[in-house]
């Protein structure tokens, strides 16, 4: 197992206003990871915790205002060939019905991938391999040929979208909420094809979510992201099945678990999240049950405990140390 | 079990008309259902089956381009049947809000993004109980929202400076200020986080506990309806193919869609392979004949072919509609 | 021809179509006139219609009739190279300043909004009347072109900047495609309803400008147009002195035209819309 992703306190701050009053939202603040070669990692937070301006961040679709990305060892700001990049890394989205152009045909996305990337020359080789990816994910050509996007039903756009980023064989997939839009008896289809995709093809995925359930189901690590920080990150089954940090805890606890026998949750008090963008110490210090004087005044160091990454004043590492 | 509504062979459809060709689509096709008093009702199902219709069914709210195709929705005020959808507009209007009320889908929509919510609160009491002072009705809705445990300062902002839980939870206040015998509620907790999710299914549970009456709960998650509803129906393609207390539909589902479902759902500590319902959802502008089910179902024989099941009791309290349970 | 049968099934577009075709086969016509466009006393003046001349004569010594198809002719020929032009220069500043934001964007807005602030009436009479001697129709034409342009830029750069943000356009970027092959794959066939619209709202605001433009003498009076042709008509007091052919001609063919415009280019909009083009992919 290598590294192919490695990020390095990515930041990101959007400056919002007009010419008078800007106010600064550091949407993302200083995030640390890596991906594995033929791994799922997921990212995983509520909305607006910053973990698709991450993605984009990878992708190039924004600049970060600070950190770094290396791709195999080599910084990726450096790189300035959109499309090379393209050939390694590709993307899926949330809404399928809105990934393709309502007035093209959704096969003509296929053949400017593959004539765009120069992946093959012969037109007939083109259609085969089209055929591949599409049988890959289980479509067929014949399925999806002459079809505009309104024609099609949101599983197979969306398994659509996928074939298209296999074009290019790259080895890593950032897939943005890709079943959230999707109708509840297909999720698991589609969720279950990245998990092929990483057993049989060797792709790596970022797996962006909310839903922890199927991040559990499907994800090899997982890092926990609130308001722009990443709080826990390591091994699905450790984070998951054994929270340390408090949000991560609140997280799972409110998670409404599909069995009838579950007692109904201790009743929380729910706070309103004033500002917790602009907080000072730990961000999450407004609503958390542990919290303690240190944490509103200065910001927890990431701390390494059983071999989970946990950004909280909580921990002290198991050797004694603390970590950056 | 006493019922407060009663819904008998509903056909609601929606006329389309585009170039001059005329699609119509069944999205509530012959359903048949007895929604009990003081329980949270569930009914499930995924996008495009038509729970959403039902909903609007229920509220009377049947407006072009949906038209009622046949059958009743009979309201039961008082021991006596009230069919809801031959009533007036003004009469419906007394009643909604009042006896029945609907939280849609999207917080909001329900609020006056220009007016504080003060103003809507008033403006809403106002238009129900006549003759009272504005302090009167103001202390009302304070009380309300004490009783349900919200602040109520939260009455000066306006809706866009609260986030979508806390609109969510107001805008479930308002529904229940006057004591409705019935809330009908639309994905109340789509877009909204896991503990958002959780501030505002506690509150539902509140509600119902204080004024023991009925809540229609539509969503396609299942967990929210483990969680909280007591007895439900899984919708598919326009009709009920299920119905009975949700710990029986969970621990023992009858009809395959449903067994699909639940094995589907993914659970935190089992990383087993699932799989999902094979197929995709039907098209509800040329539903398949027979059960609308058996494009789809492993186990389907040739009746299910031909005829369409009718919803019918199994177990005592527990209905399906299906050809493999009738022998 | 199934899109034109879809079309004639909207009124509008078929009485549109028609009175527009009617007034195509008009300029057809002036190219076979058997009078001269400009000279005068060619015919006894102020005669009402008859049979040699069906809409009568003017009090310049022409043919009505055939006046009034030179002056179709040369009106569209402005408001044409007015409409196309300054359509040209309101896609290329929209879909740059859209797309590409940023300080380009921001030059390209204020040069727009400088524009848009002008008292447009004021400025085209000043300049045209700096250029008089050099006003040809041609010259007319740009003129209205270059203050044409700006409203229909900010309507196209609205829609380009929301095109940006759907997520197709992401799924473009990732397929390889460059921002050309973007603008022209992705976007254009979505802002074309809106493109053409504008187009013929334009053509209908040249046709009018330059008969304002006219009234006012800024015109080169010589060169029939509908603007000149009513401003010689009112100056030789063609109402006062009971001469309606010669003044109702240019005013009933001004409205038809504008009417017909308005039609075609309303009921053409909503079949191109894209919103309903697809529901017709469905329906198919």
């Amino acid at each position: 197992m290598s590294t192919i992703l490695k990020a390095n306190n990515l930041t990101k701050i959007f400056s919002l206003g007009g010419l008078l009053s800007r106010t600064k939202i550091t949407a993302v603040d200083h995030v640390s990871f890596t991906v594995e070669s033929s791994e799922i990692f997921t990212l995983a937070g509520e909305s607006g915790c910053g973990k698709s301006t991450t993605a984009r961040m990878i992708l190039g679709f924004e600049i970060p205002t600070s950190g770094e990305l290396h791709y195999l060892d080599q910084n990726i700001q450096s790189v300035k060939d959109k499309k090379a990049w393209f050939k390694e890394v590709q993307a899926v989205f949330q809404n399928p019905f809105e990934s393709f152009n309502p007035l093209r045909k959704v096969e003509s996305y296929f053949f400017e991938t593959v004539n765009n990337f120069h992946i093959e020359k012969n037109e007939k080789r083109a259609e085969q391999l089209i055929e591949e990816k599409l049988q890959a994910v289980g479509l067929t050509y014949h399925e999806i040929a002459g079809k505009y996007p309104g024609e099609l039903s949101g599983g197979q756009l969306q398994r659509s979208s996928i074939a298209r980023s296999l074009l290019t064989n790259p080895s890593l997939l950032i897939a943005d909420e890709p079943v959230s839009m999707v109708d509840a008896s297909l999720r698991m289809s589609i969720v279950n094809l990245f998990r092929e995709m990483r057993d049989s093809f060797g792709v790596s995925v970022i797996y962006i979510t909310h839903d922890l359930a199927t991040a559990y189901y499907i994800s090899d690590r997982i890092a926990i992201m609130f308001r722009g920080n990443i709080v826990e990150t390591g091994s699905v089954e450790e984070v998951l099945g054994n929270p340390k940090h408090p949000y991560t805890k609140l997280l799972i606890e409110s998670i409404p678990q599909p069995d009838p026998h579950q007692q109904p949750k201790t009743l929380i008090k729910f706070l309103e999240e004033k500002e917790e963008y602009l907080r000072k110490g730990c961000k999450f210090s407004g609503r958390c049950p542990e919290v303690m004087d240190i944490c509103k005044k200065i910001t927890p160091k990431d701390v390494l405990i059983d071999g989970v990454m946990v950004k909280c004043h909580l921990f002290k590492t198991n050797t004694g140390k603390s970590e950056e | 079990m006493n019922c407060v509504i009663n819904v008998e062979q509903l056909q609601a459809f929606y006329v389309l008309e585009a170039q001059g060709k005329r699609k119509i689509i069944k999205a509530v096709n012959n359903v048949t259902l007895s929604i009990p008093e003081n329980e949270i009702y569930g009914i499930a199902g995924e996008s495009g089956c038509g729970k959403t219709t039902l909903l609007k069914a229920l509220f009377a709210s049947i407006d072009p381009p949906l038209q009622l195709f046949g059958g009743k929705v009979n309201y039961r005020i008082n021991g006596k049947d009230l069919n809801a959808l031959s009533l007036s507009e003004k009469e419906k209007r007394e009643l909604r809000w009042t006896y029945i009320s609907y939280i849609p889908q999207g917080s909001m929509s329900v609020f006056n993004p220009v007016k504080k919510l003060k103003r809507t609160y008033l403006n809403f009491l106002e238009s129900h109980i006549r003759g009272k002072a504005h302090r009167d009705l103001l202390s009302l809705a304070h009380q309300h929202l004490e009783e349900l445990g919200l602040s109520p300062q939260i009455l000066g902002a306006y809706p866009h400076q609260l986030s979508g839980g806390m609109r969510q939870r107001i805008a479930i206040a308002l529904s229940t200020l006057l004591k409705p015998k019935i809330i009908l509620a639309d994905e109340p907790t789509t877009a909204l986080d896991v503990v958002a999710q959780r501030a505002v299914l506690q509150l539902m549970r509140d509600v119902q506990q204080e004024l023991q009456n009925t809540i229609v709960l539509v969503t396609h998650d299942m967990g929210i309806q483990a969680n909280i509803a007591s007895r439900m129906a899984i919708m598919y393609a326009g009709k009920i193919v299920e119905e009975g207390p949700t710990e029986e539909v969970f621990i023992k589902p009858l009809h395959p869609y449903t067994q699909y479902l639940i094995q589907s759902l993914p659970r935190i500590g089992d990383k087993t392979t699932r799989k999902s319902v094979p197929g995709s959802p039907p098209s509800l502008l040329d539903p398949p004949l027979g059960c609308p089910f058996h494009p789809r179902c492993p186990q389907v024989f040739d009746r299910c072919i031909k005829e369409t099941p009718i919803l019918d009791q199994c177990n005592p309290n527990h209905k399906v509609a299906c050809w493999l349970r009738r022998d | 021809m199934g899109i034109l049968k879809d079309l004639f099934k909207d009124y509008r577009f078929a009485v549109g179509f028609i009175l527009l075709v009617f007034l195509f086969f008009l300029v057809l016509a002036s190219f076979f006139s058997p009078y001269d466009a400009i000279k005068w006393l060619q015919v006894p003046r102020d005669k009402p219609p008859s049979w040699f001349h069906i809409l009568g004569t003017n009090s310049k010594g022409q043919d009505v009739f055939w006046e009034a198809t030179f002056s179709i002719r040369n009106s569209l020929i402005i408001a044409l190279i007015a409409g196309l032009i300054s359509r040209l220069i309101a896609v290329l500043v929209g879909f740059v300043a859209g797309y590409k934001g940023g300080i380009s964007d921001r030059i390209l807005m204020g040069l727009t909004d400088g524009l848009l602030v002008i008292p447009l009436f004021l400025i085209l009479v000043l300049v045209a009347m700096l250029l008089k001697e050099a006003m040809t129709l041609i010259n007319t034409g740009f003129l209205l072109a270059f203050f044409g342009w700006a409203w229909d830029a900010r309507t196209i750069r609205s829609q380009v900047l929301s095109l940006r943000e759907r997520e197709f356009t992401q799924t473009s970027i990732l397929s390889g495609n460059g921002t050309l092959s973007l603008v022209t794959k992705e976007y254009l066939p979505l802002t074309i309803p809106l493109i053409f619209s504008t187009l013929i709202n334009n053509i209908a605001w040249a046709i009018g400008m330059e008969i304002v433009l006219a009234i006012l003498g800024l015109v080169p009076l010589a060169i029939p147009t509908l603007g000149t042709t009513l401003q010689w008509a009112i100056t030789y007091q063609a109402i006062l002195l009971g001469h309606w052919w010669w003044i109702l001609t240019p005013v009933v063919l001004t409205i038809l035209l504008l009417v017909a415009l308005y039609w075609f280019s309303v009921s053409v909009s909503e079949y191109l819309d894209p919103r309903i083009r697809i529901q017709r992919i469905g329906v198919k």
